[in-house]
């Protein structure tokens, strides 16, 4: 598609958009024609709520302008960052963006764990180094906005691989931070594990200002690979959030991921699956907290394309305020997913009159031989056990707080590293006492 | 001690009255025993004086040592030293017993200005009451009431009152769901806490109770109001008798 194909848009967004591309795509990186057929996706506008996957995440109505794409950062931002690395409590080996560029002085690439290799994604696409071929294997679908505007727009991001039965003790940390005001960041994660390796990746989004930011992770998990993925977003309140995520699993594989979304005015997760091969195993859990009048998304598709897996998926959100979550999910079995056993599990506690939780589970089976489940609720905190609390002295926000942590207890409790667990109970916590 | 004035409350929901023109008087370190047949407002009135938001009050006036109880929250009533006793304790799946039992002690300490108590002086404190009431480690470390038996659920409130010193304790049909081996371990936990200024509200239907926790006196509750008030051989002319000259069930 040639550029001259872009029709007049419409909104603000949508211009800006189209301006930014066609004065940014001369100095990125990469496959140009790539950028060029990903942003012919979005060359007649972002999608509203007409398109069923963004019915209740209208992104043309969200998203009002287009922010200019991130400057690198100033050394002073760098220096900051530093410090706020410093107070980070759990151990582990840091790859850090700031603005969305990789910080090489602030990461922990010269003594990453062995059998580990990571490059910048800016590096291996000017170099179109080795490690970037495996590229593209994680079902990313091409036209989805998010993606396409990732795709059109990246301008860093990293490239792991963990080399075949490598156990990495130490989990690598993905640190994003946003520094300054009012920039787009689009970044790219690309993550190979290969055959019965084991690690554990962290993703943690914060900063301050108000952004949009994007990222997309791939995720290639060979035969037997065994791997761990904990995310927290906790961007600035200001900040816009989309996020996707693509993992194609191998055979017997074990997969595990935990979204905690706590930030961000509006944020999208989009998670898509592949069972690739036989007698794999992935439990993918998340909570959202929102308040005022935020909006996050959790849009989850996972496709059991083999024999005998198991899949797990179990969200909880909270919400306060006027605030909205969303969680749509669904779960295709094909033909040949003989003995898939699937179950998903969604339920959204509301703490106002105010606040909307719109859940979409779907189920679409094509084998005969298979267990699926899912499940939707939407409740209140329960009255009697309010009462109950409350005669024992303890105060209305903190009988909430102890009945919310209740909640999303069983989330949290699906993370292994325990300093991980405890720093994501007391951001659960801090919450509580703010419910912003 | 508790002084309660022509009380009137109702039911939120469908306005429905319970208790009408209710009159008690619990002087300090009394037990006074509240029977009467079913649906006379017992528990109603159990409820009201520990704050439960779904009912309220039209008339009338309750004060604990001279301060007004409907004015404060549930919590606050709390703190005040107000505890009731759950005819039905409930379960509350995912929160942990000790971690509850700690929430509320230091939440109404926090709320009297009191320091909090440390981790060490808490558990030494738990585990020398529970075990006066033969509730084992195990228990404790479960989500709060959740899998407990009736026996275990009874003697847990009864924990919850040894730790947080009340000093008015409700206790809301404590004997039902007991058999006699649980109502003495219940019944020998409140007579622990008798003395001093300590007062008791003890609400049942039957007079068995009352063997085990002697009250000094004993009211007939019918229709939302107290009808009769006697001595301890008033329990024991109720249950010979019955409550067919109060009216039995609304």
């Amino acid at each position: 598609m040639s550029t001259a194909a872009v029709r007049p848009l419409k909104t603000a967004a949508e211009n800006a958009l189209a301006e930014q591309f066609t004065s940014a795509k001369g100095r990125l990186n990469g496959n140009l024609a790539a950028r060029e057929e990903a942003f012919g996706v979005v060359a007649d506008g972002l999608p509203s709520r007409r398109v069923e996957e963004w019915k209740y995440t209208d992104l043309r109505a969200l998203m009002r302008d287009a922010l200019p794409l991130a400057e690198l950062p100033t050394v002073g931002e760098i220096n900051s960052v530093r410090e706020q690395m410093a107070e980070h409590a759990v151990d582990s080996a840091r790859i850090v963006f700031v603005n969305g560029s990789l910080i090489e002085g602030v990461s922990d690439l010269g003594s990453l764990p062995a059998g580990v290799e990571a490059v910048s994604i800016a590096r291996a696409y000017a170099e179109n180094h080795p490690l970037i071929a495996r590229s593209g294997e994680a079902p990313i679908p091409p036209d989805n906005a998010a993606v396409a505007l990732n795709t059109a727009f990246v301008s860093d991001g990293v490239v792991l691989r963990v080399a075949a039965g490598t156990k990495v003790e130490r989990p690598l940390h993905l640190v994003f931070v946003q520094q300054g005001n009012g920039h787009a960041a689009y970044t790219r994660v690309v993550v190979v594990v290969e055959a019965g390796a084991q690690v554990e990746i962290i993703e943690t989004h914060s900063g301050e200002g108000s952004h949009q930011t994007n990222t997309v992770v791939e995720l290639v998990a060979d035969d037997n690979a065994d791997v761990t993925m904990v995310k927290l977003q906790a961007e600035s309140l200001g900040t816009q959030h989309l996020a996707t995520f693509g993992a194609k699993l191998g055979a017997e594989v074990k997969l595990k991921t935990v979204n905690i979304a706590r930030g961000a005015a509006m944020a999208r997760q989009q998670m898509f699956l592949t069972f690739a091969g036989d007698s794999t195993n992935a439990e993918l859990h998340g909570i959202s907290l929102s308040g005022g009048r935020r909006h996050l998304d959790t849009t989850m598709f996972v496709d059991h394309a083999a024999y005998g897996c198991e899949s797990r998926e179990t969200f909880k959100s909270v919400l306060d305020g006027e605030s909205r979550s969303v969680f749509q999910g669904k779960i295709l079995v094909r033909q040949n997913a003989q003995k898939t056993d699937g179950r998903m599990m969604m339920r959204a506690l509301m703490l106002s009159e105010g606040s909307e939780a719109d859940m979409k589970p779907e189920l679409e089976i094509y084998a005969d031989d298979v267990q699926c489940a899912h499940g939707a609720t939407c409740a209140a905190l329960d009255d009697e056990h309010l009462f109950y609390l409350r005669a024992r002295g303890i105060p209305k926000m903190e009988a909430e707080a102890i009945l919310v942590e209740a909640f999303v207890g069983e989330v949290l409790e699906a993370v292994d590293n325990e300093p991980l667990r405890e720093k994501l109970a007391i951001i659960t916590n801090e919450w509580l006492r703010t419910r912003d | 001690m508790l002084s309660i004035k022509n009380l009137h409350a109702r039911i939120e929901d469908n306005g429905q009255e319970i208790i009408k023109g209710l009159d008690l008087e619990i002087p300090a370190g009394q037990v006074h025993a509240i029977m009467g047949p079913n649906g006379s407002g017992k528990s109603t009135l159990s409820y009201v004086l520990a704050g439960k938001p779904d009912y309220e009050v039209t008339e009338g006036s309750v004060e604990l040592n001279g301060e007004d109880l409907l004015e404060l929250e549930a919590d606050e009533r709390a703190a005040k030293g107000v505890f009731l006793a759950f005819q039905y304790p409930l379960e509350i799946p995912g929160v942990g017993t000790m971690t509850f039992l700690k929430a509320a002690l230091n939440a109404q300490r926090r709320t009297r200005g009191e320091p909090e108590m440390q981790t060490p002086d808490f558990m030494k404190m738990v585990r020398q009451h529970a075990g006066d009431l033969g509730i084992n480690q195990d228990m404790l470390k479960r989500a709060l009431n959740v899998g407990f038996s009736g026996g275990e659920k009874k003697r847990a409130e009864i924990l919850q009152m040894s730790l947080l010193q009340p000093k008015l304790g409700i206790l809301d049909e404590t004997d039902s769901g007991l058999d006699i081996d649980a109502l003495k371990v219940v019944s020998e936990g409140v007579n622990r806490l008798r003395g001093g200024d300590r007062s008791f509200l003890v609400i049942t239907h039957y007079q068995r109770l009352l063997n085990y926790i002697k009250p000094d006196v004993v009211h007939v509750m019918s229709k939302g109001r107290i009808v009769r008030s006697g001595g301890p051989e008033l329990a024991l002319e109720l249950e010979a008798n019955g409550y067919a000259e109060y009216g039995e069930a609304a």
